[in-house]
């Protein structure tokens, strides 16, 4: 089977701390992933090291079967990334950083057009980005992430801080693109019901491995009466999932 | 679509023109402040206008008293308006008018004048005769005694005296204003590309922005060009207008090569956009970046001779002093600007200042935090 992302026996460390420990997973074309686990699981580090900005001290990472050594430019290409809280240029409009963002991608702007309808910020259009309400920024910053229409989506915490109103628009927005099944989606977030409603797998990090990686029914059922992730991970470890 | 306009490093450049020009406060400081302060400063050291010093007169009662002086022969005719001062104008067409006042005063009240800066010369009568009180480190200070001096001995008409002696310099170039204006375009490069570089790349940093572009294909190299790049016209127009208004202000002119005043500012440019970049190479903390940005921006700024010649510093600090890039920017500027140089006589510190750039720009992308 081919996977779009590959990784295998993959550690990282800092000075003492070792933050992955050897992690193996595979995500596979149009696949949902949710990556959940508490503060200092490892979930960030892994997420680094798939998007490239951090090098594994052992193991190996594929995306789409390239590695990131000499492969940089291309496999940016594939990947859409939304990071919790990036703050854009604020005296840029909504229409000036995305062309931004497309020059980057040598994409014109139509596709910028499109992105901005995709988001729904066409009456933002012309407007500042300091002048958008946390919503319509994370809306942004979504439209950016898939504006290179990428094989990868890899979004942190993409609806934190959110009033449910903006929540339920980024989900819908996630939902369609799934239902395309171009892009495979590696969502870290702190909301249990946002991984059931989106995600078709669950991945578990505990102290930098994966304690569980199944779907969601399947791990329910595995760990007798969790009702819920919090539920399943106190089965597991004896502690809450996000303390 | 692969045209000019659609290029990452066309868009990056005009996205950060607009950052600059939409922010009305960069506009201020950049534009604003400079032209202000260059028409408050050849304002006040390039009018001759009258000239009033205050002198603090002590003495002890009875026999010690101003009118047992000789002092009295000159204040008995110079009664001022509130009692115990003494109004005395010294009258000179080419050096222009001093008004002394003298204050008749305890030491105490004295002391509290001098540390107000009210005052910088303290005369006191004792045993008939006059004793002169000033720190001997202060110009102001040394110039006052030295007048006082001259007009207790010889009478109010010591200073208008001789004055066909006085010849008035009409050099081109060697007013304050002249001094001036090159060491504020020099120290305009200097303050905006640390403040418009260091500081937007640390902040960006601590947005999480940079992290988030380098995750697209986009070339880094091309995200710093166009920071320096956008900078660099900013300080272009700033240094264009801050000249202008002193051309048509103050009559400023540009004595020496304009190519060699291009080379320069391009050097002086890329001399500060490097050391920008090492400065903000590594903190993503933008209060850590203000203190840095601080610690190298300020000591050249106090010490270069922007407002004044570093020449009053200690001698064994002066060769320090001329090698820093600050000065040597200013230096250079001056010679193009009031003593007609052009690229022969400026190579080696434009050479020296492009150096500086890019070392200090390869030693900072060495140590870059892009996250």
């Amino acid at each position: 089977m081919d996977y779009i992302v590959e990784v295998s026996g993959v550690k990282k460390s800092f000075k003492e701390v070792h933050a992955v420990k050897g992690v193996d997973l595979c995500i596979t074309p149009g696949e949902f992933v949710g990556l959940l686990g508490p503060n200092g699981a490892g979930k960030t580090t892994l997420v680094e090291m798939i998007e490239g900005l951090q090098l594994p001290d052992e193991g190996v990472i594929r995306i789409a079967g390239q590695t990131w050594k000499s492969n940089q430019r291309e496999l940016h290409k594939l990947i859409g990334l939304s990071l919790q809280e990036t703050k854009f240029m604020d005296r840029l409009t909504v229409f000036e950083t995305i062309q931004l963002f497309a020059s980057f991608y040598d994409l014109d702007t139509n596709r910028v057009n499109e992105v901005i309808e995709l988001v729904e910020l066409q009456e933002k259009r012309k407007a500042y980005v300091n002048n958008l309400s946390g919503g319509q920024r994370q809306r942004l910053a979504m439209g950016i992430a898939l504006l290179n229409k990428p094989l990868i989506l890899l979004l942190d915490e993409p609806t934190t801080g959110l009033d449910p109103h903006a929540r339920r628009g980024i989900w819908t927005l996630l939902k369609n693109l799934k239902e395309e099944k171009k892009t495979s989606l590696i969502l870290t977030t702190h909301y249990m019901d946002e991984a059931e409603f989106l995600c078709d797998r669950i991945i578990i990090m505990d102290q930098g491995n994966i304690l569980a990686d199944n779907t969601l029914s399947n791990l329910l059922l595995k760990y007798n009466g969790a009702r819920n992730l919090d539920e399943l991970f106190i089965n597991m470890t004896g502690r809450h999932l996000y303390d | 679509m692969n045209n000019i306009f659609n290029h990452q490093l066309y868009r990056l450049v005009v996205a950060h023109i607009k950052e600059i020009i939409r922010e009305p406060a960069v506009l201020f400081w950049g534009i604003g402040f400079p032209i202000l302060m260059a028409w408050g400063l050849g304002i006040a050291f390039t009018t001759k206008k009258e000239m009033s010093r205050e002198i603090a007169v002590i003495h002890s009662t009875g026999s010690d008293s101003i009118q047992n002086s000789v002092l009295s022969n000159i204040l008995e005719h110079y009664p001022g308006k509130q009692k115990g001062d003494y109004y005395l104008p010294l009258i000179n067409e080419k050096m222009g008018n001093v008004n002394l006042t003298f204050h008749e005063c305890s030491i105490q009240d004295a002391h509290i004048l001098l540390k107000r800066g009210t005052i910088s010369l303290i005369v006191e009568v004792r045993n008939r005769k006059l004793y002169y009180y000033f720190d001997p480190a202060n110009s102001e200070a040394q110039l006052l005694y030295q007048l006082v001096k001259g007009v207790v001995y010889n009478g109010p008409g010591y200073y208008s005296a001789h004055q066909d002696e006085i010849k008035p310099l009409t050099v081109s170039g060697t007013r304050y204003i002249d001094f001036l204006i090159p060491g504020l375009l020099a120290m305009g490069i200097m303050m905006s590309s640390s403040w418009g570089i260091s500081y937007t790349l640390i902040d960006r940093r601590s947005k999480k922005l940079l992290r988030r572009m380098v995750a697209t294909p986009m070339k880094r190299s091309n995200l710093l060009i166009a920071l320096i790049s956008a900078r660099s016209c900013m300080n272009f127009v700033e240094a264009l207008l801050l000249f202008l208004f002193a051309w048509l202000y103050f009559g400023i002119h540009i004595q020496g090569s304009i190519p060699a005043l291009f080379l320069l500012f391009f050097a002086g440019n890329i001399a500060f956009a490097g050391i920008s970049v090492l400065i903000s190479s590594h903190t993503s903390n933008p209060e850590i970046g203000n203190g840095l940005i601080n610690a190298v921006v300020t000591p050249m700024m106090v010490v270069s001779g922007i407002f004044f010649s570093y020449q009053h510093f200690p001698e064994w600090t002066i060769p320090f002093i001329r090698n820093l890039p600050l000065t040597m920017l200013a230096d250079a500027a001056r010679s193009v600007f009031n003593e007609g140089a052009g690229i022969m006589q400026i190579w080696k510190e434009a050479l020296f200042l492009a150096m500086t750039g890019f070392v200090t720009f390869i030693l900072g992308l060495r140590i870059f935090k892009w996250y």
